[in-house]
């Protein structure tokens, strides 16, 4: 067994699971932190205004990430959800549920930031084109997995069937992605691009959103593995490791 | 592997593949549906449902604006660089409106003259600072200028002469 995989059936043991997080999430916070905080003052403060929109086009380094997170948060949702019902790996379902929340929160806030620069940029809050509609739709499946997960009784089946919702959405995530370039849209066409085309955004301007997608990043880490914590703390409960733990937290 | 894991992953990729089929399928259908907007040419070759109330879309053909008297009624041009669409609105205009600039108005046909209800401005994916663009208009004169054979006085560009024409 190579060093990874022994690392991941070490991590499906729950109490493994539970200090790796306990040690390592102060560390997502805080740097997570430490960048947003960053970014945000150099995007805000130190970048140049737009030559068109002023100074309403920095609305861009809370959209744009939150954007990038919501449909990452739903890929990583998936995939462990497929893992979940192929090898029905505990973990699995844990991190998939914990992750929802989270998610629908980005995909909520990418809404909203986007609507209001929508108002003074295009004239409008909202229109039903392509990219605005399916972004809405991602909202509306994580709430269909968080809803779903919430509605059967046995909490390994609720994990299942979310699981399987989160694969089936995960063929909205290409459409969000590419409804700028196959339909006519009013949004934009991306202005960061990783693999083919050319990045339309002035190098001034990138770095602080570059810097507030890692930041993101960290903070869901941070965000999940506490969320997972709460989760295999409630599925253990019985058991002696979480009345060990609970005993010296009680006596510290 | 184990078979019952096996089964379960090949259970999956299917309905993965099914529910990808089934969009796939459904967009298609739905492709006209789909469009936020009609182009010029789409009007042109048919396609817009120019009997009822629709979207068009394109750039605001420059040195087409023109004010109707003394109201906030405005008459323009819209091209996709192929075909010019006339149009005309009463109300105000977002601030983005400009020569060059995208637009994307709620309408209909009259006489031959898309008259719009409401006029949306687009944003192109360009993000840069005034003096990036300003570098990239004067640049722009001053090829046009030499491309001309003639390096006299080149007019001077706004800023609005810039890629957010790209469309």
């Amino acid at each position: 067994m190579n060093a990874l995989t022994l690392w991941f059936h070490r991590m499906g043991s729950p109490p493994t699971f539970y200090a790796f997080a306990e040690r390592w999430r102060p560390w997502f916070l805080w740097s997570g932190l430490l960048l947003t905080v960053v970014a945000l003052a150099w995007g805000l403060f130190f970048t140049p205004a737009d030559y068109l929109q002023g100074d309403s086009y920095r609305i861009i380094y809370i959209h744009v990430p939150s954007a990038w997170m919501g449909q990452f948060v739903f890929a990583v949702m998936a995939v462990s959800g497929f893992v979940a019902l192929v090898w029905r790996i505990k973990l699995a379902e844990i991190v998939s549920l914990a992750s929802a929340p989270i998610g629908a929160t980005f995909t909520a806030i990418a809404l909203a930031t986007g609507s209001l620069w929508g108002r003074p940029t295009w004239g409008t809050y909202w229109v039903w084109d392509a990219r605005l509609t399916s972004t809405l739709i991602l909202l509306f499946l994580y709430f269909g997995v968080i809803g779903l997960s919430r509605a059967i009784e046995d909490r390994r089946k609720a994990a299942r069937a979310a699981a399987l919702l989160a694969i089936v959405g995960l063929v909205n995530i290409p459409i969000i992605q590419y409804s700028v370039y196959w339909w006519n849209t009013l949004h934009q066409p991306s202005s960061v691009r990783l693999f083919r085309g050319e990045t339309t955004i002035d190098p001034s301007m990138l770095w602080p959103l570059l810097l507030m997608a890692v930041a993101t990043k960290l903070y869901y880490a941070w965000s999940l593995l506490g969320r997972a914590q709460a989760m295999v703390l409630e599925q253990e409960s019985g058991k002696d490791w979480v009345r060990q733990l609970a005993t010296a937290d009680r006596n510290a | 592997m184990n078979p019952a894991r096996q089964r379960r992953i090949w259970m999956i990729l299917l309905i993965l593949l099914g529910a990808g089929v089934a969009t796939a399928l459904a967009l298609t259908a739905l492709q006209q549906n789909i469009q936020h907007f009609f182009s010029p040419s789409d009007i042109a070759q048919g396609k817009a449902p120019v009997e009822r109330t629709f979207r068009l879309g394109g750039l605001v053909e420059e040195g087409s604006i023109e004010r109707v008297g003394e109201g906030l009624t405005v008459r323009f041009v819209v091209t996709d660089r192929f075909r010019l669409q006339p149009a005309e609105f009463t109300g105000i205009l977002p601030d983005l409106f400009r020569e060059g600039q995208s637009v994307v108005a709620v309408g209909r046909m009259r006489d031959g003259v898309f008259v719009a209800d409401e006029v949306l401005a687009k944003h192109d994916e360009t993000y840069m600072p005034a003096e990036v663009a300003d570098a990239i208009a004067r640049a722009r004169v001053k090829q046009a200028a030499e491309a001309a054979g003639n390096d006299g006085p080149a007019v001077p560009a706004a800023a609005s002469d810039d890629p957010s024409t790209r469309y």
